[in-house]
């Protein structure tokens, strides 16, 4: 064990750094366009305006926690959208057949972590890459809901079900859930030997294992948490809902692999914090607000969305290697 | 596996144990028993019909099989059918173009969509996974904001017969993709270039080390996989008539299926053109035997998850066990 506090040091000044870059950068830039955006039409920034964004977004943010893990892992996964839409429709049906509140809510979160935990063992120990199993995963989700349920919507939902009505000391339940989800994972993630091992897993899976990580536990941990996330995420996003469509939100996954990356996640595994995945997510949702303000079509969103997930992808490249050749050069 | 049966399978000829040979034989099998179980299926109509059908994924898994041999992967070719589609009816409705021009330039925007990630993952060095996610993202973006989701109908006559006329009593879409099979396939087992496909995705730096002109064998594979997927939508506008900005979603699902199920390695340095036709085939009539027993489409997709899930299995069990 004695590498693991070396690379805990040197990834934790890389923490340092990154909170000082991409995390202050989005922060700044959440910011800034509220303020740029206010000038042009003062009423996106009315309270009611901005905790839309926020409350309506709140998931995304969850569910990016967890992709930024199995991203930083170095693996992928582009069924989570198909999941969360699969997990809304199994909490709101057994919600309307009757079964106690507590029930419809830990059953999307026990069969969350069980997909992704199946996944991620098929991707550890069979060696088969992630987006092979998560395409195909993507499909039987997607194809099977629709199968199952014949497309119908689940209305009539009960009173309690609701639990993204609630609030914290006046603090909107899915605020609650997103700010605690995210600062719990990121202490977790830098702070802590199982932590950490995600970051070696995905830095160099044989430079791990010579450390005592086992790159293949912590995958699987990975997906594990990755669908207990998506969980949590399925919770905020379906108790918000009066009607809960039995299809799968098209694209979610993307807006949530998006809000990974351009929080800083770096996409070739191994680098990324969480606290920056959830500044995305805010940002992201309030471009996408913002458009409507300004007098774009929203149509041009997910081009935008596109652009943005590109642009950054390649920033992040080649500031790579950059670095990498400074280092090379002292 | 008795002993008796291990000997056996390891004396039997080479060809045999070809993956190609083994999903020819299934393949044959399930002809057979759709065959036997339905008589609306052997019909030689619904064999052309099932082969016009076909058509859009077959003329896009030709190039996948190039760039999966390579050892990357497109997922934007759904998009880029989108945006070329999109761009087909632009072109023609708002630009009036004449309609053979709003064909070349919807080639054209699919081939430069496709010369796009290449670019970038040759250059940039971006890894082809997260190149053509982003893409894919980004050109059924444009593909919406371009059209502000309208429709366009209303092409002229002349134009279906690429989509749902016939030429020597096949669908017209099925000779061209028949065509370019054999182009591909030439292409790919009889010329340095593609020779040199299975070099790059068996070891890239040997292949580089060998003075293989590696990136620019992958910018040409990418570039044929968008071209492809711009003629792909031009047909399936043609065949349905309209243009319309979801066209070509999950595309990907169905392309990728087919080249695994073909034998082709998700990880790089194996695969035919031959296998993939196989697989592009045996996707089809499953669609095809499924809904004529009464499952529902979505249900097939399902099916076809379940059949990339489970043949990239076997893939990789076998090759590990010839290790």
């Amino acid at each position: 064990m004695t590498a693991i506090p070396v690379t805990g040091a040197a990834a934790s000044r890389g923490f340092l750094r990154r909170f000082a870059s991409q995390e202050a950068l989005l922060a700044l830039a959440v910011i800034g366009l509220a303020v740029a955006v206010g000038f042009v039409n003062p009423r996106f920034l009315a309270y009611r305006n901005l905790a839309d964004i926020l409350l309506g977004n709140a998931y995304i943010a969850i569910a990016a926690i967890g992709m930024s893990m199995v991203i930083i892992s170095g693996n992928i996964d582009i069924s989570v959208g198909a999941l969360i839409g699969v997990l809304a429709t199994v909490s709101g049906s057994l919600a309307v057949a009757g079964a106690p509140t507590a029930v419809a809510w830990l059953v999307p979160l026990a069969l969350g972590i069980l997909v992704m935990a199946a996944q991620g063992a098929v991707v550890a120990y069979l060696r088969i890459p992630a987006i092979v199993v998560t395409l195909g995963m993507l499909s039987i989700l997607k194809g099977g809901l629709i199968s199952v349920t014949g497309g119908k919507w689940i209305t009539d939902l009960p009173q309690g079900f609701h639990l993204a009505d609630l609030d914290v000391l006046g603090v909107p339940m899915p605020v609650v859930i997103m700010v605690a989800a995210t600062a719990l994972a990121a202490i977790w993630m830098r702070d802590t030997a199982s932590g950490r091992a995600i970051y070696a897993t995905g830095g160099n899976a044989e430079a791990a294992r010579l450390c005592g990580v086992n790159p293949q536990r912590t995958v699987v941990m990975v997906f594990a948490l990755h669908g207990l996330f998506a969980g949590l995420a399925t919770l905020v996003y379906a108790t918000q809902l009066r009607v809960i469509q039995s299809t799968t939100p098209s694209g979610l996954e993307l807006t949530i692999i998006t809000a990974s990356v351009v929080g800083g996640v770096s996409i070739l595994g191994g680098a990324g914090t969480v606290v920056g995945s959830t500044l995305a997510a805010i940002l992201i949702a309030e471009i996408t607000s913002a458009l409507v303000f300004v007098n774009v079509s929203p149509y041009w969103t997910d081009a935008l969305r596109g652009g943005l997930i590109l642009a950054t992808v390649i920033a992040d490249i080649i500031r790579r290697r950059r670095r990498a050749a400074r280092g090379w050069r002292t | 596996m008795s002993a008796a049966a291990e000997t056996a399978l390891l004396r039997a000829p080479w060809w045999l144990k070809r993956h190609e040979t083994l999903l020819a034989i299934i393949l044959a099998v399930a002809l057979v028993g759709l065959g036997a179980f339905n008589d609306r299926f052997l019909t030689l109509d619904n064999l052309l019909n099932q082969g016009r059908l076909m058509t859009e994924i077959g003329l896009i898994a030709l190039p996948m099989t190039f760039v999966i041999i390579t050892g990357g992967i497109d997922l934007s070719v759904g998009a880029i059918v989108g945006l070329s589609a999109v761009m087909l009816g632009y072109a023609w409705k708002t630009f009036a173009f004449p309609l053979p021009l709003a064909i070349v330039f919807a080639l054209f925007v699919g081939g430069l969509a496709g010369f796009v990630n290449g670019f970038v993952i040759t250059r940039v060095k971006v890894p082809p996974l997260i190149m053509t996610i982003a893409t894919l993202a980004l050109y059924r973006g444009l593909a919406e904001g371009v059209s502000q989701a309208h429709s366009v109908r209303g092409y002229p006559e002349a134009f279906y017969v690429l989509g749902q006329g016939d030429v020597l009593g096949a669908p017209t879409q099925l000779l061209i993709l028949i065509v370019l099979i054999v182009v591909a396939g030439v292409a790919l087992d009889r010329t340095t270039f593609g020779r040199a496909l299975y070099a790059i995705g068996s070891n890239e730096t040997a292949a580089r080390f060998s003075a293989l002109a590696v990136d620019r064998a992958k910018l040409v594979v990418y570039t044929l996989s968008g071209l492809a997927s711009g003629l792909a939508a031009v047909v399936l506008v043609s065949r349905v008539t309209t243009t319309r900005m979801d066209m070509g979603m999950g595309y990907e699902l169905d392309v990728i299926a087919a080249v695994v199920l073909g034998g082709t390695s998700i990880f790089g340095g194996a695969g035919t053109i031959w296998g993939t036709v196989i697989g592009l085939v045996m996707i089809q009539l499953l669609k095809n035997g499924l809904a004529l027993t009464g499952v529902k489409g979505d249900a097939t997709i399902v099916v076809i998850g379940a059949a990339l899930i489970v043949s990239v299995l076997i893939a990789s069990s076998l090759q590990r066990r010839r290790e």
